[in-house]
């Protein structure tokens, strides 16, 4: 096995994990911190060494060969290209920073060896995902970090709540699982391989396009993706996944692992344009989405829920991006989402911390002059998730997706784009506002305790904040060269139009929003508080419904079918015998009182009936 | 031999066994229940003698000969037991020691 920059990229995260995990609390909790962050970091410096010394072809590292029985010989391998490069920069580069500062934020928290061996497991597991060049070592890191988010989202245990949260999310991505799981055993079925070089020379020899075979396998591997990667329907999980710390929200349920599924399509995409009725399901369920979610990120209270929804609408992006074949724009809002997303939920930390853990909007406010790092870190990330024009990063990701739909004649979906871009703008100003400015809500809002660790606390939000502006749009290096040929690329002409129309719809969001939230305060509160008004409130506070519908049309038959099965008559006859031995020791432990003048008298009787029936029974003495 | 019966003899080996059964199971005191076991070997020893007597076989001398090396033997394992006793439960009382019930 060699030692590459790429190997020890995720070989380090997995020896912080074992330290960790075998040190059973001795290292302390500053011991811990060292080596989480540490592991971490050095895997940073070597994605940095595997990227500059990257050639610009695709190699296969491999590890060791599993079997070797004829010519049947899996190996273990890694498959290293721009692609899996991008995805590890972001994921041990943004995921330092937020080690570094869940440093600050875990300050005083039990259990920190704990945090600090799931962190490790997750960026070890996300490494795997990203670089196994076999799907079935992508399934392997896949599944890793499903159960490192299970065991983060149920950090803090002891909450039935947080424990409810874990065991959801867990069961819903299971269920996305599955659909993966059995589009690889189709694959393996009908191509023979897992190898995902192999399988996408294959396919298209196997199978011929739009084919129901290519159609199923495109649909379940989709299946993996919805539930991965928190889109409607497998969606529910994510909002009550905040229940997590912050930093395992910034990383695990916004930065990275989500992505996920975007990852696997634009990996998978030889499979995809093999079905084209998939795709264009791949971009309708991107833009159905990331409407419902922001609309419901208009109704919610708590800071990192409207993060979250936040977080799926832009995933939704990403997937109508992907469904008009724009491979390449959708790892571009990947990379910037990955930035800005972890730069807004690092801030909204900084303030739940220094607000002694108060994440309701209600009784925030007024924050900006007695927290300006984390103001700061929610204008320019707030800046980057409405897509500022020209300034932020994520202005020139947005702008290539809504290009792309322009330009493969989606107009439903770049419809779709626009107006989310609209609401963006308004939930995000919504929360700024009702964060940083107005009344302070409470007591802790009034007397908050600002972070002031230079190294842990201001740089990674400092850092994150400057890769959230156009710097971080222009260090993505663009993997046109991998994939194939987007719809823009035929077009001529056209792009400025698009630039003028997104512009339009972030400004008209943004004025709508500051008309209605400065202007019209009043009148929007009494709007909400009242009639349809109020319903509506509801029903995109409750994101729609789905949580309820859910409930009633799947949960609650499968609990009372359980609940049958325990008084099932079959079973009362299996355990007949039971009952009778129990019985019977019943009967016997009453005898045995430990007194031995009974035990002799219970002898005597014993003797008497042996003898009496030997005199008494003829022929009995022999 | 002559004299008497062996009826008479063996008569009273029963009343002496019942007495001793009775004694051992109705005594508390673990003084009792031993001399009680003490009476009982006897008179299963008095039945031997007295058979071997009427039938003027040996056979049952020696029978009592190795019934009274018993009855020793338990004598002696018998009171180890009973100090024990005393020493755990600063009493005599049998029924005292029934912890191992159920």
């Amino acid at each position: 096995m060699m030692v590459t920059p790429v190997v020890l990229s995720f070989l380090f995260p997995l020896m912080g994990t074992l330290v960790l995990a075998f040190s059973s609390g001795r290292l302390g909790a500053r011991g811990s911190s060292v080596i989480g962050v540490g592991s971490v970091g050095l895997a940073a410096l070597a994605t940095l060494w595997a990227v500059l010394s990257h050639t610009g072809d695709r190699e296969i590292i491999t590890l060791w060969t599993w079997i070797s029985v004829g010519d049947f010989q899996p190996t273990i391998g890694l498959g290293v290209d721009g692609l899996a490069l991008v995805m590890m920069a972001v994921i041990t580069g943004v995921g330092f920073l937020i080690h570094l500062f869940a440093a600050w934020y875990m300050t005083g928290e039990a259990g920190i060896t704990r945090f600090y061996a799931w962190m490790n497991l997750f960026v070890f597991s996300m490494m795997l995902l990203v670089l196994g060049d076999n799907l079935l070592l992508l399934f392997l890191g896949w599944e890793g970090v499903g159960l490192c988010s299970y065991g983060l989202i149920g950090y803090y245990y002891q909450g039935l709540d947080n424990a409810r949260a874990a065991f959801k999310a867990f069961v819903v991505t299971r269920i996305g699982d599955v659909f993966l799981a059995l589009g690889l055993f189709l694959v393996f079925m009908e191509l023979g391989t897992l190898d995902i070089a192999t399988v996408l020379t294959r396919a298209p020899e196997f199978w011929a396009e739009g084919s129901a075979t290519a159609n199923l396998a495109a649909l379940l591997v989709l299946g993996g993706a919805l539930g991965k990667s928190a889109q409607v329907p497998l969606h529910t999980w994510l909002p009550d996944a905040m229940a997590g710390p912050t930093p395992v929200s910034a990383l695990i349920h916004a930065a990275t692992m989500v992505t996920a599924g975007i990852y696997l399509i634009a990996r998978l995409n030889g499979l995809f344009l093999l079905a084209p009725d998939v795709m264009l399901l791949v971009g309708v369920i991107g833009a159905i989405s990331l409407l419902l979610a922001a609309f419901a990120a208009l109704a919610q209270t708590d800071i990192k829920r409207v993060l979250a929804y936040s977080t799926m609408s832009q995933i939704g992006y990403m997937f109508l991006a992907l469904g008009v074949g724009a491979f390449d724009a959708a790892i571009f809002h990947l990379v910037t989402h990955a930035f800005f997303k972890a730069l807004l939920f690092l801030s909204a930390g900084a303030v739940i911390i220094s607000c002694h853990h108060e994440q309701d909007m209600r009784k925030l406010g007024g924050l900006w002059r007695k927290l300006p790092v984390a103001y700061g870190g929610f204008i320019v990330g707030g800046a980057a998730l409405v897509a500022l024009p020209l300034v932020s990063a994520g202005f020139f990701s947005k702008d290539e997706i809504l290009w792309q739909a322009m330009a493969a004649d989606r107009n439903g979906l770049l419809i779709a784009g626009l107006l989310g871009a609209v609401l963006t703008g308004i939930y995000t100003v919504r929360l700024v506002l009702g964060t940083f400015h107005g009344e302070p809500g409470s007591d802790h809002a009034r007397h908050p305790e600002p972070g002031t660790n230079l190294i842990t606390h201001h740089l990674p939000l400092v850092v994150l904040a400057v890769l959230s502006t156009f710097i971080g749009a222009w260090l993505y290096p663009g993997l046109g060269g991998l994939f194939p040929d987007a719809p823009g690329e035929a077009v001529e002409g056209g792009h400025t139009l698009l630039q003028v129309l997104a512009i339009g719809a972030v400004v008209a969001g943004l004025a709508l929003a500051g008309w209605l939230f400065l202007m019209r305060r009043p009148w929007l509160d009494d709007v909400a508080s009242k009639g349809a008004g109020a319903s509506l409130w509801k029903l995109w506070h409750h994101a729609w419904g789905f949580d309820a519908l859910f409930d009633r049309v799947l949960v609650r038959p499968w609990q009372w079918s359980v609940r049958m099965l325990r008084f099932d008559f079959i079973n009362l006859i299996m355990n007949l015998p039971a009952l009778i031995a129990r019985g019977f020791n019943a009967g016997l432990v009453r005898s045995q009182n430990g007194r031995t003048r009974s035990y002799a008298v219970v002898m005597v009787f014993g003797a008497t009936v042996i003898l009496l029936a030997l005199a008494l029974v003829p022929g009995g003495v022999a | 031999m002559n004299g008497i019966p062996m009826e008479h003899g063996l008569i009273l080996a029963s009343i002496l066994f019942s007495l001793g059964l009775a004694g051992l199971m109705l005594r508390r005191s673990m003084l009792f229940v031993l001399m009680s076991l003490e009476v009982m070997l006897n008179s299963a020893a008095l039945a031997f003698v007295v058979g071997a007597t009427a039938w003027s076989q040996p056979d049952g001398q020696a029978m009592f000969l190795l019934v009274i090396t018993l009855a020793a033997a338990e004598a002696s394992v018998g009171l180890a037991l009973m100090i024990q006793l005393y020493q755990r439960y600063r009493s005599l009382d049998l029924d005292a020691a029934s912890r191992m019930r159920g």
